[in-house]
């Protein structure tokens, strides 16, 4: 793949930010649209807006369609064996609370156990600790090696036959390490536990086959793979989707209603009571077609050595210190530059128009298992070459000698 | 937008000297407050007696923005009734949406005006102006 080409995809990467070409490095926050992303929601509100699943007419059925349509490629992308499989969320932080919420509330009692990990983004962590709280469940975590890897022995220290539910994010969105959940997925069963993943950060920059990982449930956003904000999804498996409840009634997931009962649609439907995001779902679909015509192995290895450029050229600057393991990283790097607070970092940046993440992440437990109270983020797409980094790199510099001439 | 507008002379030596950095007994009102969006925090001690601010110390971890902020706050206050302190926040919040602001007594505080240009950082300015706030309601 050729990143500088297919930034020309991408209309916002052309402009300037404070007199400089913008460097965009928060793809990690959200990622950039690329044109026939964009184009598709515009096409799709001109030409086939209408409500889903109820219109005789044209337009309802050509709206149906395309959502519909965007379920089968989000089901084919994910390798599920069925778009039963495929419930539409919000994005990532609904899928997780879906599956806490009506899952875990459901099997969980006094005494089971979740089991997460430090690194886990609030959206993987906050709804365990609602689960817990409610049903007496303990909260566990695996503790991380030094550097922020997870070593499986530990995995099968922590995981109990009372373990109920391991839910563990694939790229951490901090320490850029990829964890092996496929491995982690395996003890789970063998304990009778249900294995979740949060893909956030994974989906957008590698092959994700669920079947191949054996996990329970999936979950991912659209905005960071390209796709617009508001929409991602839920893959779980058919028999576990099955036994679960709705979490959210009304239009839409019905089946027959009657004064005082009511019957749920069957999968997916069930789980996507009121009029869905159909223009973000078409958006998801487009951006699936993008990645895939480019591909998810070479989106993946031009990460991986973006991330390696860069972890080894900010290294050189003395007194960077970067968070997580060199190895078997996605794109992004973690970092601070001496004891200049991230924010007066990130704001020099901006200056230069290079755009970067500061404060704690999401992740707050994990700042405090670092020692630190935030850092900052350059995080890597399709779009970034190793200008980018070298752009970075120079705007660091100017940092410290700024930030060195103004405190010491 | 130029650096210099923001990180002034003034601001960078609240921020290596920061002052009024440290812990008041513990009769002093304590509060503790949070920027949940960059994990900054302060922790602002008040010696209020007799409708006036006594002392203002305070701890914590931020960027220069919101350290300078709270050493000059806790500069600026002392010795100034309630109303006199909360007018201050005021004028600082005017400060902060660009209103042209004038600080007789502490003129440092003029220096982060800067900060209304960079729109994501009001709210480092802001963190101590609101523990004061946040302590002086507490009392009266």
């Amino acid at each position: 793949m050729n990143a500088r080409e297919l930034r020309e995809q991408f209309p916002i990467l052309h402009q300037d930010i404070n007199g400089h070409p913008l460097v965009y490095l928060d793809s990690a926050a959200t990622s950039q649209k690329p044109r026939q992303v964009i184009e598709a929601i515009t096409r799709y509100y001109e030409q086939d807006n209408s409500n889903v699943h109820r219109g005789v007419h044209t337009l309802g059925s050509r709206a149906t369609d395309a959502y519909e349509g965007a379920r089968e490629k989000v089901a084919r992308f994910l390798n599920a064996s069925s778009t039963k499989e495929i419930i539409f969320t919000r994005g990532t932080t609904t899928a997780l609370n879906l599956v806490a919420s009506s899952y875990a509330r459901a099997v969980c009692e006094e005494g089971d156990e979740i089991v997460i990990t430090p690194m886990e983004h609030h959206s993987n962590l906050i709804p365990w600790q609602q689960v817990a709280k409610a049903t007496g469940a303990v909260l566990k975590y695996i503790p991380l090696q030094p550097d922020g890897t997870i070593r499986l022995e530990d995995v099968e220290q922590t995981i109990t036959p009372r373990t109920k539910v391991v839910s563990v994010v694939y790229a951490s969105n901090v320490l850029g390490v990829i964890n092996p959940v496929k491995e982690i997925a395996a003890i789970a069963h063998r304990h009778g536990a249900v294995m979740v993943v949060d893909g956030a950060q994974s989906t957008p920059h590698m092959k994700v086959d669920v079947q191949a990982l054996d996990c329970d449930f999936y979950a991912l956003s659209g905005h960071k793979m390209c796709a617009p904000t508001g929409i991602g999804a839920l893959y779980g498996k058919q028999s576990l989707l099955e036994q679960m409840e709705p979490i959210e009634f009304g239009g839409e997931m019905i089946d027959f209603v009657d004064w005082q009962d009511s019957t749920w649609k069957e999968l997916p439907w069930k789980f996507e009571g009121g009029t869905p995001i159909i223009a973000g779902a078409v958006g998801l679909g487009a951006a699936i077609d993008f990645l895939e015509e480019i591909g998810l192995d070479a989106i993946h290895h031009h990460e991986e050595q973006l991330a390696a450029y860069a972890y080894d050229r900010l290294s050189e600057i003395d007194g960077v210190t970067i968070y997580g393991p060199r190895e078997g990283r996605v794109g992004l790097v973690t970092f601070n530059l001496g004891d200049i607070h991230p924010h007066d970092v990130a704001t020099v940046l901006d200056t230069h128009g290079i755009a970067v993440r500061a404060g704690h992440h999401c992740c707050q437990p994990l700042m405090r298992w670092l020692e630190v109270s935030s850092t900052a983020r350059a995080s890597f797409y399709l779009y970034n070459t190793e200008d980018d980094v070298e752009r970075l790199v120079s705007s660091l510099l100017q940092t410290k000698e700024f930030f060195g001439h103004a405190i010491g | 937008m130029q650096l210099d507008d923001l990180y002034r002379r003034v601001i960078m030596d609240h921020y290596k000297n920061p002052r009024n950095r440290g812990t008041l007994s513990e009769e002093a009102v304590t509060v503790n407050l949070n920027n949940p969006t960059c994990g900054d925090r302060i922790q602002l001690q008040l010696e209020l007696e007799e409708g006036i601010v006594k002392q203002a110390r305070f701890t914590g971890e931020g960027c220069s923005i919101s350290l300078s902020s709270a050493s000059m706050m806790t500069d600026a206050v002392r010795g100034k009734t309630y109303d006199q302190a909360i007018e201050m926040a005021e004028k600082f919040s005017s400060l902060m949406k660009g209103e042209p602001v004038e600080f007789e007594e502490y003129e440092d505080l003029e220096a982060l005006s800067g900060v209304n240009k960079f729109p994501a950082r009001i709210k480092c300015a802001t963190l101590a102006w609101n523990a004061l706030r946040k302590g002086i309601d507490s009392k009266s």
